[in-house]
Order: C-alpha cells, then sequence, then structure tokens
C-alpha cells in the first residue's frame, strides 16, 4: 500500500448528528410507475456514521429506492426524514445541496472531460463566488478555486488516480471510471453518500481496492454510506446493516450474519418450490 | 483547353490582376461569415448543453428583431429598446422551459427535435399577429451603429468598408470571446459542459437541469438579436430572415455541432469561400447564384472525409 493522507481533510460535513444517531429515516415508501409497482411500502432507517447496505435479486427496487432518496423519483406515498427535515419529493440538486451525493449503476461521468475537472464539477454546489468574479477568474473567484482545487488533489491521491489526472475519463478503463465517479462523489463532501454497485463488472483486484476506498472514507471521513450490491462476499464484510428487498417489498432488515440465515432471504436468492 | 484555363487559371489571374477587387470580396465574405458564425454558435450553444438541434435559432433571430423594432414602433426609446428586447428573450428562454423542454425531458433527441420545429411555426404565427407580415427596416441610426463607410486605395485601386459591417464585426467578436470566457472559466459554463456530457451525472453533482436550460436558451436569444441587428441593418427586418438559419446547417457541418471554435472557423470559412467562388467561378461559368447551394455541396465534401466535422469532438466510445 502506498502513502496516503490518514487525517483526510475533506471531511463529512459536521451536520449536528452525532454517530449512531438516525440520519435517514425512510418511511411507508412506495413507488410505481403505471400498473407496476417498483417498491411497495418500504421503511428503514440509515444510521450516521454506519455502512448500510441494500440487497435483492435482480428487479426488486433496489436502484428505484436509490432514486427516491436522491429525488430522481417522487413516490406516490410515503416520506423521508433527512437530517431531520421530512419530505416526499425532492429535486435532485435539491437533495445534492442537502448532503446526498451518489455513483451510478453504469457510470455516469462526463466523459469528454478529464478527471481533475470531473471531481471539480462534484464541487460546483460548494463553490460560492458569484457570476461576475467568476467571469474574470479574479480575486474572490481565482483564491477559491484554488482552495477547491487543493481538495480534489487531496481525493485524487487518496483513490490513486494521480496519473489519469487529466486523462479524458471516456478513455479510461471501467474500474478506473468507477473510482473517478467515488471521487466526483466524495468531492461533493456528503453526508450520505449513495453507491450503486460500486464493484459491478470488476476483477478481485479492484474490488478489493474498491472495497478498501470504502471501508477508508467510512472511518476516516466518518461518511455515512448506503451501497447496492450483488457481491455477498463483499456485502457481508464490508456493512454494519442490511436490509433486504424482494419484488418490491422489504423481506428482511438486520446485520449481516442474521441476515444471512434468515429463511425469507435465503428463498429469495435461491427460488423456492411453491 | 479552354474550358480548364477559365477554371484553373483565368480565376487566379484576375486575383492578382485586380488585387483591390479581390480585397473588396474577401472582407464581404467574412463580414456575411461573421453573421453565419454567429447563428451557427446559438445552435452550437444549445446542442452542447442539451443535445438539442433547436431549429428554431433563425426564427428566434427574426422575433428579436421584431420585437426591437417594435418596441421602437411603439415609442420606446431605441436604448431602452434594447433591454426591453432582451427582457423578452428571456420570458421567452423559460416560457420554452416550462412549456417545451420540462415535460419532454428524457426523450429521444429526435422529439425534442420536432418540438423546436414546433416552436418555430408557432413564434411565425405568434410573430406575425403581433408584429405583422410586412417588412420592417432596422432602426440602425437610431441604435448609433454609424452607416458612413471608409474608403482605402491600396495597389492604386479602391476597396469601400461600411462602418455598420465593420461595427457589426467588432461586436461579434467581442460577443463571442465573452462567452468563451464565460464557458471555460465560470462554474455556470462548467455545468452547461458538464449537463452536455450527461443529464444523471449533472443532475446528481447538483446542477440544476431547468436553471441551466433557460439560461442557455436566454445566450441563444442575446445571440439571436445580436444576428437580428446586424442582419436586419443589412437586408431589412423580415420573416424571409429566417432562411438564414439553414446557412447555419452547413456551417455546423463543417465546425462540428460540439464546437464553438468550429462554428466560428467554419462560418468564417463559408462566407469567405463562397463569396470566392460566386464571383470568380460561379458568374463567369455558371450564370452566378451559387451562393446558395455552394456551401452545402462544400459541407457535404467535408462530410465525406471527416464525419465528425472539421472541429467536432471526437467520438469516444468504448466497445
Amino acid at each position: 500500500m502506498n502513502s496516503r493522507p490518514e487525517n483526510l481533510v475533506v471531511a463529512a460535513p459536521d451536520d449536528g448528528i452525532p454517530a449512531g444517531e438516525l440520519l435517514m429515516d425512510v418511511r411507508n415508501v412506495s413507488l410505481s410507475f403505471g400498473g407496476v409497482k417498483a417498491i411497495t411500502d418500504i421503511s428503514f432507517n440509515v444510521r450516521k456514521g454506519e455502512i448500510r447496505a441494500i440487497i435483492g435479486p435482480n428487479g426488486a427496487g433496489k436502484t428505484s429506492m436509490l432514486n427516491v432518496i436522491n429525488g430522481f423519483y417522487t413516490p406516490q406515498q410515503g416520506t423521508i426524514v433527512f437530517r431531520g427535515q421530512e419530505r416526499r419529493s425532492m429535486k435532485p440538486h435539491h437533495a445534492v445541496r442537502q448532503g446526498i451525493a451518489r455513483t451510478f449503476q453504469n457510470v455516469a461521468l462526463f466523459k469528454g472531460m478529464s478527471t481533475l475537472d470531473n471531481i471539480m464539477a462534484g464541487r460546483s454546489v460548494l463553490m460560492k463566488r458569484n457570476l461576475f468574479w467568476q467571469m474574470f477568474w479574479h480575486g474572490p473567484a481565482l483564491r477559491e478555486e484554488i482552495e477547491h482545487r487543493e481538495k480534489v488533489e487531496e481525493i485524487i491521491d487518496f483513490l490513486e488516480i494521480e496519473h489519469i489526472r487529466r486523462t479524458p475519463v471516456g478513455k479510461l478503463p471501467y474500474g478506473l471510471q468507477k473510482r473517478v465517479e467515488l471521487g466526483r462523489a466524495l468531492a461533493m463532501e456528503p453526508s450520505l453518500l449513495l453507491l450503486d454497485e460500486p464493484m459491478a463488472g470488476m476483477n478481485l483486484e479492484e474490488k478489493e481496492d474498491m472495497s478498501r476506498f470504502i471501508i477508508d472514507v467510512n472511518r476516516q471521513r466518518g461518511t455515512t454510506i448506503a451501497l447496492i450490491e450483488h457481491d455477498m462476499g463483499v456485502v457481508m464484510d464490508l456493512s454494519d446493516r442490511v436490509v433486504v428487498l424482494d419484488y418490491g417489498k422489504k423481506i428482511a432488515d438486520d446485520i449481516p450474519d442474521v441476515v444471512k440465515s434468515d429463511k425469507h432471504v435465503i428463498d429469495a436468492y435461491l427460488g423456492v418450490a411453491h | 483547353m479552354e474550358f480548364l484555363n477559365s477554371i484553373f487559371v483565368k480565376p487566379f489571374a484576375d486575383m492578382v490582376g485586380a488585387p483591390d477587387f479581390l480585397l473588396q470580396v474577401l472582407w464581404e465574405g467574412l463580414v456575411a461569415g461573421v453573421l453565419y458564425a454567429l447563428i451557427a454558435l446559438g445552435f452550437v450553444l444549445i446542442y452542447k448543453s442539451s443535445r438539442i438541434f433547436n431549429f428554431a435559432q433563425g426564427i428566434m433571430v427574426v422575433f428579436a428583431a421584431l420585437t426591437l423594432v417594435g418596441f421602437h414602433e411603439k415609442g420606446v426609446p431605441a436604448l431602452l429598446a434594447v433591454p426591453l428586447t432582451l427582457l423578452v428573450m428571456f420570458i421567452l428562454a423559460v416560457a420554452i422551459e416550462r412549456a417545451v423542454l420540462r415535460p419532454l425531458v428524457n426523450q429521444p433527441d429526435l422529439i425534442l427535435f420536432m418540438a423546436t420545429i414546433g416552436i418555430t411555426l408557432f413564434l411565425i404565427g405568434f410573430g406575425e399577429i403581433i408584429f405583422g407580415g410586412e417588412n420592417k427596416v432596422m432602426i440602425t441610426e437610431q441604435l448609433y451603429i454609424p452607416t458612413g463607410s471608409f474608403e482605402f486605395e491600396p495597389f492604386g485601386g479602391f476597396v469601400s468598408i461600411e462602418q455598420k459591417d465593420l461595427t457589426a464585426v467588432i461586436g461579434a467578436v467581442l460577443l463571442v470571446v465573452g462567452l468563451l470566457v464565460f464557458l471555460n472559466r465560470s462554474k455556470m459554463g462548467r455545468a452547461i459542459r458538464a449537463l452536455g456530457d450527461d443529464h444523471q451525472a449533472a443532475l446528481s453533482v447538483g446542477i440544476s437541469l431547468s436553471t441551466i436550460w433557460v439560461l442557455v436558451w436566454f445566450i441563444a436569444g442575446v445571440i439571436a438579436l445580436a444576428t437580428g441587428i446586424v442582419w436586419g441593418a443589412r437586408a431589412g427586418v423580415s420573416f424571409a430572415l429566417e432562411v438564414i438559419a439553414f446557412k447555419a446547417l452547413p456551417v455546423l457541418m463543417l465546425g462540428g455541432l460540439e464546437s464553438v471554435l468550429g462554428a466560428i472557423v467554419g462560418g468564417l470559412a463559408i462566407g469567405v469561400l463562397e463569396k470566392l467562388f460566386e464571383i470568380y467561378w460561379g458568374q463567369p461559368l455558371l450564370g452566378g447564384n451559387t451562393e446558395t447551394w455552394f456551401a452545402f455541396v462544400l459541407a457535404l465534401v467535408v462530410l465525406l472525409f471527416r464525419p465528425q466535422g472539421l472541429f467536432g469532438e471526437k467520438i469516444i466510445e468504448r466497445v
């Protein structure tokens, strides 16, 4: 392992919620598209500082759940309490402002832009200077840009992607793209980081790297993480608590050891004779 | 032999023989090119940020020019009419975002393209109701655009440069420089580029789709007004101006849909080349009026060899 900064300056923002307390509470959320029910009456919560996994077979409604949380979808029923604020629907950019960052199952990056610019884009919400100064690339705007650049460089160091700093991300292999995407989400200094299958399509080595990054982000920065993942080994190792969905319904919600031996979960994954 | 001579030798001999006339032709071509570039720029901006090929850019030019003249006819002083017209263009941008773009978000590109044709037809009808269908005269003098001309006598010949053309070129250059600085240096500019790359990703980093769309359509409206003033000063203001939008198509093919630089270079190149071709080849050999088709043929040839245009972004696709 090469040298990585131990005490990261870019930490999760202090949102006044002590570790272990409720950060987000999903209450009775239902979502349907026309007649298709994607999520039915699901409730679960996420505590500050934990790694929370959402698992389930294909089509269980995991990604839909993430889309509800970060405002891409508006549920027909139910509410979400995040950092003490209750809401049903929210525009994605409001969710970002509230401190929710995410990555995507199929990598959504700005493919024509460099790694640096992509991660920099993650900081755009945190930039405060007005248009006037930006136009002239001067004064407070310049100072601000430099500050943000430093934070971005830190993230680049942390994720060990210095060598691809200037490369357009469209040219990078998939595993590295996933890492850049994580970097962009980290640059937003989120209270809650949503990861949609962070290890999909990776080989063993890449998976180990990614696991290490996820754990480090959680431990060193205290960032709360909710992730979807199909690799059961990874899920059981990484997460503090696991919620299991099947056909849009919650069938289990507990610590990994209990979930592993839950009958409903085994049935859902292995199939059961009716 | 006679024929080959008239294609490959005589035109160049003419150019060298009368350099003052050549300069005049180049200047005229350059001015037309600046206007093509401006229109193409409107297309590029909207395409970059939303992948929409905005068919309505041409009618927006007409609409902006008509609004400006219309305000003046109602007795509004010219210098006040300009900010008022900008306000109208802003309202138009908001209206388009609300009524057209927002409901059609995530639809295929073709549907959005059709929607901009809808906007075009609406603006034609709406414009005619409000401003009437007859030709108007651009309020050139009231806007303090000089109308005289500078005359030079290089090589013992004679070149005349109209001051309003010169104003147009200077104005266009300032507008483009401002735009480039904004796009490349500001957070908003970065957001515009990001949005063009990946909507989902842009949303997830906190970029507001509607804010950026309104902004971009407003900028396109500002460009449309600038184009309208300049073109209107040369050719009058009427709905026939809309066809100049079609001239932007070959410019875009040449320059690539996503490149600001491409739009500028493409516009200038087509303006100059079509003028040269018309004067030295078209009129003596083909009976003139080649300007209507030359640009399209040129674009076709470019497309054969470089499908992404001369400056288009390299298409990166992983398989």
